[in-house]
């Protein structure tokens, strides 16, 4: 009677050691996938990018090439989705677009989360004041109107992507800082800290060693809802005009021309593709981000 | 309850002097001469040059810069805000005459959007994981996605085009002013820009209504005999204090929806305003935009401020 529960044991757990059944990078995996929004949105995002990588190779024009002869014509054979107001290929500018709007995106949230990590790390480690003066910043940050500060920076700097990659990136970084601090006050005070402090260790060493891969998880979705935030503000802002200037494509400046009531009506095929474009990859974007929530931090269970 | 909202009326006054410095910084940087920025243009085209170094004098140009900064807060706070670089009215003037349709356009639309987002949020609550709720978290997951021009842009093929029933332009029909007309050229830009806002607060009124309708004192109530409406309400209130404090935060929102808003519709509000300015380089519209934004910022801090006491007895007992 004690002999056989103990064989029964041993065979239902499974191998737990890391690479087994169990591993929680598998677990997280499978979390993921059950989160049915986020696995297509992945698929969908996976041939945007591939796309928009792909943009020389598939355009048939060069996307700044103009053609007075055929402006604003419908979509035909040779020019697949139409053309614009003087003569270019809009689904080459579509597919450069993709290029400049995304790197633009992914450009800003990553400045937005190292930003976040510094900042957050510092506040959390040192504490005191500087944790006060940068808590009391992240609520400016948070709480300021980021539209007007982009409108004085572009009026005052000038338009460009390096402007608005700055822009969108600063406004940003509390929501990754605030995480960041939170993970270092908390896990500051356990003893593994103390220990290595006690041998010497420098804070930058434990900061990089044991805060952030306990953070990593909740930083990694904060990040992802970044670029998703930043890729609707860069086409926010080149629609209005403050953003990527003409001829350079960007999914924001192409629904620029969307301004005219006639063009509305008439030439669908000169703003549908962009708007649904930067609409599909926000929204595909969010998704994924909440799938990897599910996948990585399942205490947040409540839906 | 006093202590409380003296100390975040300090703190918020605090914040707003470190902003008009960081614009008093900006004002320095631009490209553009102060001198052009402040002084009214007759005087500029028909002054001699000593006339104009004497304004400059005046300005403190050649002071250090906290006289400088002294100077131009001081006559920011008495309604000085130079003039137009390419218009030449004062900026102020300008400013003001588009205050008031924008203030119009951001507060129908943020009653547009609470007129969505409360029902929709409390019946998904109500009706958690029913097919109810998944509709409204997906309307409120997918509106948030669409970038507010593109909803803007498909509203006006749809209602405007197609189906001529709204205006998309203008603030109201100048050749026939009445109120019926101004009604219908606020409908759209309203609605577009409520809407735009209300997912994310929709999904907050559910979630906080839900926390609240677990709580020990509803599941009392329902015990002693309430009926399951009579518990919502009573959960209702309570659920409603985080989600005010939201709606005050929700402005910088309100603000960038309104800029794109009113550029889309051709409405005559600020936003259109700091935009033209950027295109035309007139940094002493765009330096007053940017206190305009401030001063928003400052005055709806503080409103979430004191709506967070009366609402929250706890707030105002501590």
């Amino acid at each position: 009677m004690t002999v056989t529960p103990l064989a029964d044991e041993r065979a239902t757990v499974a191998p737990a050691a890391g690479g087994g059944h169990r591993s929680p990078a598998r677990m997280a995996l499978r979390r993921f996938l059950r989160h049915r929004a986020a696995v297509v949105s992945l698929i969908v995002l996976a041939v945007i990018v591939l796309l928009v990588l792909g943009a020389d190779l598939l355009a048939q024009h060069p996307p700044n090439a103009t053609d007075l002869s055929a402006i604003r014509s419908r979509p035909n054979a040779d020019h697949w989705l139409g053309t614009d107001a003087t003569g270019r290929d809009v689904f080459a500018r579509l597919l450069h677009a993709g290029r400049v709007s995304l790197g633009v995106g992914v450009a800003s949230a990553a400045l937005a989360v190292a930003l976040g990590i510094v900042l957050g790390s510092l506040a959390g480690m040192i504490g005191g004041w500087v944790d006060g003066l940068i808590m009391r910043l992240a609520d400016i940050f948070l709480s300021f109107p980021s539209l007007v500060v982009m409108i004085v920076l572009a009026g005052i700097f000038g338009p460009s992507a390096a402007t608005m990659i700055i822009a969108i990136g600063i406004f940003q970084w509390p929501i990754c800082g605030r995480l960041v601090r939170g993970s270092a006050l908390s896990i500051r005070e356990n003893e593994y800290i103390l220990a290595s402090r006690a041998t010497g260790a420098h804070p930058w060493w434990v900061i990089t060693r044991h805060i952030l891969p306990a953070v990593l998880p909740p930083v990694v979705v904060a990040g992802t809802l970044s670029v998703a935030g930043s890729i609707g503000l860069e086409a926010t802002l080149s629609f209005l005009g403050l953003g990527i200037q003409p001829p350079t494509a960007s999914w924001g400046n192409m629904l620029n021309e969307a301004q005219s009531l006639t063009v509305i009506r008439n030439q669908p095929w000169l703003w549908l593709p962009p708007g649904l474009a930067v609409a599909i990859t926000v929204l595909g974007v969010n998704f994924i981000g909440d799938g990897l929530r599910d996948a990585l931090d399942p205490k947040q269970g409540e839906r | 309850m006093g202590a409380y909202l003296i100390r975040r009326l300090l703190i918020n006054i605090g914040v707003f002097w470190v902003i008009s410095v960081a614009i008093f910084a900006l004002t320095r940087a631009t490209p553009g001469d102060p001198v052009a920025m402040m002084v009214p243009p007759e005087q500029l085209n028909s002054g001699s040059a000593a006339y104009i170094e004497a304004r400059r004098a005046e300005l403190g140009l050649d002071q250090p810069v906290v006289v400088q900064y002294l100077r131009w807060a001081g006559s920011a706070l008495t309604g000085d805000l130079g003039f137009s670089m390419v218009s030449g009215r004062p900026v102020t003037e300008l400013l003001l005459e588009r205050l008031g349709p924008t203030i119009e356009l951001m507060g129908v639309g943020m009653l547009c959007s609470i007129l969505i987002a409360f029902p929709l949020g409390i019946i998904a609550a109500v009706r958690r994981n029913t097919v109810v709720d998944y509709i409204a978290t997906f309307f409120s997951l997918g509106v948030v996605a669409f970038p507010v021009f593109f909803i803007a842009l498909v509203a006006i093929y749809l209602f405007t085009l197609q189906f001529p029933i709204l205006p998309s332009s203008g603030i109201t029909d100048p050749s026939n002013p009445t109120l019926g007309n101004t009604i219908r050229h606020l409908i759209l830009p309203a609605l577009i820009l409520g809407v735009g806002n209300s997912g994310r607060l929709m999904r907050y009124v559910r979630s906080s209504l839900l926390s609240e309708l677990g709580s020990d004192y509803v599941r009392t109530a329902r015990a002693k005999g309430a009926s399951p409406t009579r518990a919502v309400i009573h959960g209702l209130r309570n659920s409603l204090i985080p989600v005010i404090t939201i709606l005050a935060s929700d402005l910088s929102h309100l603000v960038a929806g309104a800029v794109v808003i009113e550029q889309i519709f051709a409405w005559p509000g600020m936003g259109r305003l700091a935009v033209t300015a950027v295109g035309q380089n007139d940094y002493s519209v765009i330096i007053g935009f940017a206190l305009v934004g401030a001063v928003m910022v400052l005055l709806s801090n503080l409103l979430a401020d004191i709506l967070y006491t009366v609402v929250d007895p706890r707030v105002r007992l501590s």
